[in-house]
């Protein structure tokens, strides 16, 4: 593994436009990621966050391919998914606020996001719980003759869980439209990857189902962007699903703001290695390099996203908790 | 689902309907299939799935040869994968289908209670009722033939336990009909349990379509001297022992809930007002189980009517045996309720 992200060899042929919004849409997931950790030991946000510092790139790589009306399901971690499939930030921050204008009403908290009107339909806290949820979108999708896609984001550890090999055999006998996009940050919790499975090599797990796998440098959001583009394609031109196992690294601990070194089940050296591979200073680097970014543009737009983060804080603790009255409601769908 | 709410407000405006008139009689398997006809008729979102449904025995018929008239796309075969199918159903159903998942027996259930607990019945109250998950999953409970302990259970308990879930279990043919119509359109997660002795029962069935309302339940004995609400095939085994002690001058009561989930308290209470004595007769445990939570609901709603402590009929709280002479003890039936009224109306304490 280097030390430092190759962003040349995927750069080809993705507009000027395509390589500012991936920017963007990471740098403002990581923005909104740093003012949770910011605020969070004041104990407003009554909710376990699972910060994705240091993953933004897969979620803005895959995410930027898809259309509003594709599927998106998220895990425990998801805030980077929720932003990046294009999740209100108001009803977010609200969430974890636990007010009744969160995107949950204040039911589900960090772990249960969605958004349904930019396709994300929901969040499973359940290790590998919603990747048969995303498969079956998929069948939906298919069932009702439309072409959209399906996503599942899942991590390392969900592979370690029966239901995901289950959903991914289906997934490719019926040849559906979803992507299985695991994010490999190789820890489960404070379990490392290598107590858990006897190799690193993830994608090679399901390479006996005839399903095309990949091995992504989920660092590097140009190679993300251009790997799910392809398997994207496949799949809403109907040639099946794609595993994709995405290389990352989870800067902050499980769950909360520290870095978890103090914790003292990985090491300095180690979060330090992989610092220097930040996929958003890296590719910030890259485009200013490219003469794609300058230093102003990145003052300006830095500037624009902390505002908007500001006010979708004052949105949340200025609005209100849900009514105790209600708490049956929702229970049950009318 | 407009046609389904028709089918309700249809069958509400003719709430005093009497069966008993209509004179065309088909068996419980029959009226179950003609439910799932009519419903992927009606509703091009409707497909039915399941390890079997398209084979030659059409899961003991109720799924016959409905791969032929829909197609392949809408009654499909499955792997097992339970849990992962539970979830690709809910998935499904987020984006606008109504999957109905069937398996030949709820042994296999225990396989999904992940998705079906963790996750079906949560996800509209997760998100705030944001989004809901209109699902069906129907499960035929086997008995008999030393079936033994993983191909019999009744495990119609764990599933009251759980919030956000439908749970029905139809007795008759006419009911499994329509409460399949009825489970179909509702938006929520359902599950249907029935007993495979019921499809040898024919019965009373129109042959237009029509939905029962969950939540309601109904009086299959008219009587006065003991309340026996009866659960799914239990209804046959009471309606039995009804005979026989009406023979000796006993007049039981015999209420059939039809859906536990909701559960119609309301008739379970104005019963036992009128009888005084309460037993509740269910196919499955008895520890923590159905006729548990009705005790623990009258003795809290309606402890003022109880002229003897509440009963229950129900199996041993034992794996089931294999070995027929072993199965006889651990199945509860006409006998126990007899001998079970005898002893409640031996007390009048209160």
């Amino acid at each position: 593994m280097t030390d430092s992200v190759e962003f040349e060899s995927s750069m080809m042929s993705v507009p000027d436009k395509t390589l500012l919004g991936l920017y963007w849409t990471m740098l403002r997931i990581r923005k909104v990621q740093l003012k949770i950790a910011e605020h969070y030991h004041e104990d407003e946000m009554h909710t376990p966050v699972h910060l994705c510092i240091g993953q933004e790139a897969i979620a803005a790589g895959v995410c930027a391919n898809l259309r509003t009306e594709d599927y998106v399901f998220s895990n425990h971690r998801g805030h980077g998914h929720y932003l990046a499939k294009g999740g209100d930030l108001n009803a977010l921050i609200a969430e974890l606020h636990n007010k009744e204008k969160g995107c949950s009403r204040g039911r589900g908290g960090s772990m249960h996001l969605i958004d349904t009107s930019v396709g994300l339909l929901g969040s499973s806290s359940i290790v590998g719980g919603g990747v048969p949820i995303a498969t079956g979108a998929a069948l939906g999708a298919v069932l009702r003759k439309s072409d959209q896609v399906s996503v599942a984001f899942l991590g390392d550890a969900a592979t370690e869980e029966g239901i995901v090999f289950e959903s991914i055999s289906f997934a490719v006998l019926k040849q559906l439209p979803v992507i299985f996009v695991c994010e490999n940050n190789f820890y489960a919790v404070y379990t490392p990857l290598n107590k858990r499975q006897s190799h690193d090599d993830i994608y090679r797990h399901f390479e006996g189902l005839s399903i095309p796998c990949f091995r992504v440098d989920g660092n590097n959001v140009l190679e993300t962007y251009s790997i799910a583009q392809e398997a994207i394609e496949r799949a809403r031109s109907g040639d099946g699903p794609s595993f994709l196992e995405c290389r990352t690294y989870r800067m902050t601990d499980h769950h909360g703001g520290e870095s978890g070194v103090e914790v003292g089940y990985r090491t300095q050296a180690e979060v330090d290695h992989w610092s220097a591979k930040c996929p958003v200073e890296c590719y910030e680097r890259f485009l200013i390099e490219k003469r794609v970014l300058s230093f102003e543009d990145v003052k300006v737009v830095g500037d624009q996203i902390d505002s908007e983060i500001e006010s979708a804080f004052e949105y949340a603790r200025s609005s209100p908790l849900p009514d105790g009255d209600g708490v049956l409601r929702y229970v049950m769908a009318e | 689902m407009d046609w389904s709410k028709n089918l309700i407000e249809e069958y509400e405006l003719n709430s005093g309907i009497d069966i008993a008139n209509e004179t065309r009689k088909v068996s419980y398997t029959v009226a179950v299939r003609e439910a799932l006809d009519y419903a992927l008729a009606e509703d091009e979102s409707i497909f039915v799935m399941g390890q079997g449904v398209d084979d030659p025995s059409g899961m003991f018929g109720i799924t016959l040869d409905l791969d032929k008239k829909y197609g392949s796309h809408r009654v499909f075969d499955t792997p097992l994968s339970e849990n992962a199918l539970t979830g690709i159903a809910i998935g499904a159903s987020l984006t606008g289908m109504r999957p109905v998942y069937m398996h030949n027996r709820p042994d296999f259930l225990l396989m999904a209670m992940d998705q079906i607990v963790n996750h079906a019945s949560k996800w509209s109250y997760m998100f705030g009722g944001h989004i809901s998950v209109p699902i069906v999953i129907h499960a035929t409970v086997g008995r008999g033939w030393g079936g033994a302990a993983q191909h019999t259970q009744t495990l119609q308990g764990l599933f009251m336990h759980v919030p956000g879930l439908h749970l029905v279990m139809p007795s008759t043919p006419f009911d499994a009909k329509g409460l399949i119509l009825s489970a179909i359109a509702d938006n929520n997660p359902t599950i249907i349990i029935e007993h495979r002795w019921l499809y040898r029962q024919s019965g009373h069935v129109p042959e237009g379509p029509y939905a029962i309302p969950f939540g309601r339940g109904v009086v299959r004995r008219i009587g006065k001297d003991v309340t026996i609400v009866a659960i799914s095939y239990m209804v046959v085994e009471a309606m039995q022992a009804a005979e026989e002690l009406s023979a000796e001058g006993i007049n039981v009561e015999i209420i059939d809930p039809r859906t536990l989930k909701p559960l119609d308290e309301e008739i379970i209470l104005q019963s036992v007002q009128k009888t005084g004595r309460l037993i509740i007769a269910d196919t499955g445990w008895k520890t923590g189980g159905v006729g548990a939570e009705i005790a623990a609901m009258v003795a809290e709603k309606g402890f003022e009517y109880l002229k003897a402590p509440v009963k229950r009929v129900a199996s041993l709280d034992i794996p089931t045996p294999a070995c027929y002479v072993l199965e006889d003890r651990f199945y509860a039936g006409k006998a126990n309720i007899v001998s079970c009224c005898k002893e409640i109306l031996s007390v009048n304490t209160y």
